[in-house]
C-alpha cells in the first residue's frame, strides 16, 4: 500500500506543486493538494499531512501567522496534538511556529535578503519522523529559498530543545562544522529544522522536494529523498 | 462609544540581532555624519483606529487583540501599546 498524504494549499502556497511532485512522482505515494477551506474534514483520513512552502497571505505581519489561524489549523492542531504526523517545509515550518506546535520563531535573515541557495544539513537526531533512515551526522544538500528563515529562541528555550533531543537539522559547512559561512540566514546555533517532543511534528526550511532527484542538484545527489523515505519508514514501523 | 487611534509598536527583543537597525545605523547615520547615534532598533508599527468607551477599554481592547492573535510573537518579539490622541 502507498503512503497516502495530503498537502494543504493555502492562499499564496507556492511549492504546493513541487511537493505533490516529490512524493507522487519521485516516490510513488498517492498526494492529494486540496484547497484549506476543503481539506479539515479529509485531513483524519490520510497518513500525513503537508503543510508546503510559499508566501501564505503574502507574508503580511510575520511570515505563516495568517495561515496559522485559518479553522484548518485547528484540526492541524488537534490532530498533531493525538501524534499524526504534520509536517512544515519553509512556510509551512512558518505556520507550524505560529501556530504553537512547534517552539520558537522565524524572523528576517540577518541578510536582510531573500535567499535562494544551496545549503548542507547535518542530521542532529534520528529520532524524528523526518530523519529516521539517515544517521547522526550525515550531511544533506538542500536548498533554501526564504527571507524570514533566522530561527530565534530564548536561552531556556533552547536549553529544552537541545535537551530533549528536539533539534533535526543544523546548517553547516561543507565539511560538516558549524561555522558562520555555512549558516545562510543567522539561526541562532544554526537551526534549520526542528521537531515537537514527540517527533510527530518537524519543521524544515529547506525544500527537501527541490533535493529530492538528482537531476536537480548539482552535485548530482537526492538527499531530499530521505526526508520522504524517513517518513515511509516511521508510517511503516507504526 | 468614542473613536480612539492606538499605536501597537513590535520591535524585536534585544537579545535578537536587529540587522535592518544595525545597517542603518552604521551605513546611513555614521557615515554621513551622525555619530552621535549609538543605537538603532527597527521594527513594525500599526495605527489601529477603534471605538471604545474610554481609553481605558481602548487599550485593554488592544492588548486582547495582540495577545490573542498573536499580532506579535513573544519569543522573538516586545510589544507596546499608546493611545494616541
Amino acid at each position: 500500500m502507498p503512503m497516502r498524504v495530503i498537502v494543504v494549499q493555502f492562499s499564496g502556497s507556492t511549492c504546493d506543486r513541487d511537493l505533490v511532485y516529490a512524493m507522487k512522482d519521485v516516490m510513488g505515494w498517492e498526494v492529494d493538494l486540496i484547497w484549506y477551506k476543503n481539506a479539515q474534514k479529509h485531513l483524519e483520513s490520510y497518513d500525513a499531512i503537508f503543510l508546503p512552502g510559499g508566501f501564505t497571505y503574502g507574508d503580511h505581519l510575520r511570515a505563516g501567522i495568517i495561515a496559522a489561524y485559518t479553522p484548518v489549523m485547528d484540526k492541524v492542531k488537534e490532530l498533531a496534538k493525538e501524534g499524526f504526523p504534520v509536517f512544515g517545509i519553509c512556510n509551512g515550518f512558518q505556520i507550524l511556529v505560529e501556530s504553537g506546535l512547534l517552539p520558537g520563531a522565524l524572523i528576517g535573515n540577518d541578510t536582510l535578503r531573500f535567499s535562494c541557495k544551496w545549503t548542507n544539513l547535518r542530521v542532529e537526531t534520528t529520532r524524528s519522523a523526518a530523519t529516521n533512515v539517515a544517521k547522526k551526522g550525515d550531511i544533506w544538500k538542500v536548498p533554501i529559498a526564504h527571507g524570514e528563515g533566522r530561527y530565534f529562541l530564548d536561552e531556556k528555550g533552547l536549553k529544552e530543545l537541545n535537551e530533549n533531543d528536539q533539534v533535526v537539522w543544523r546548517y553547516v559547512s561543507d565539511d560538516g562544522k558549524i561555522t558562520a559561512k555555512g549558516n545562510p540566514n543567522g539561526s541562532i546555533e544554526s537551526i534549520a529544522g526542528i521537531c515537537n517532543l514527540e517527533g510527530n511534528v518537524v519543521g524544515l526550511m529547506p525544500h527537501p522536494e527541490r533535493a529530492s532527484e538528482s537531476i536537480l542538484s548539482p552535485w548530482g545527489s537526492d538527499h531530499g529523498k530521505l526526508y520522504f523515505q524517513s517518513l515511509e519508514n516511521y508510517f511503516r514501523r507504526g | 462609544m468614542a473613536k480612539f487611534n492606538a499605536e501597537v509598536i513590535i520591535e524585536g527583543k534585544k537579545n535578537a540581532r536587529d540587522p535592518e537597525g544595525e545597517t542603518i545605523m552604521r551605513d546611513l547615520m555614521i557615515k554621513h555624519g551622525y555619530d552621535m547615534v549609538s543605537s538603532v532598533r527597527s521594527g513594525k508599527i500599526l495605527k489601529v483606529t477603534l471605538e471604545a468607551k474610554n481609553e481605558k477599554e481602548a487599550e485593554d481592547i488592544c492588548w486582547n487583540m495582540v495577545n490573542e492573535l498573536r499580532i506579535y510573537n513573544p519569543v522573538a518579539h516586545i510589544c507596546t501599546i499608546k493611545i494616541v490622541k
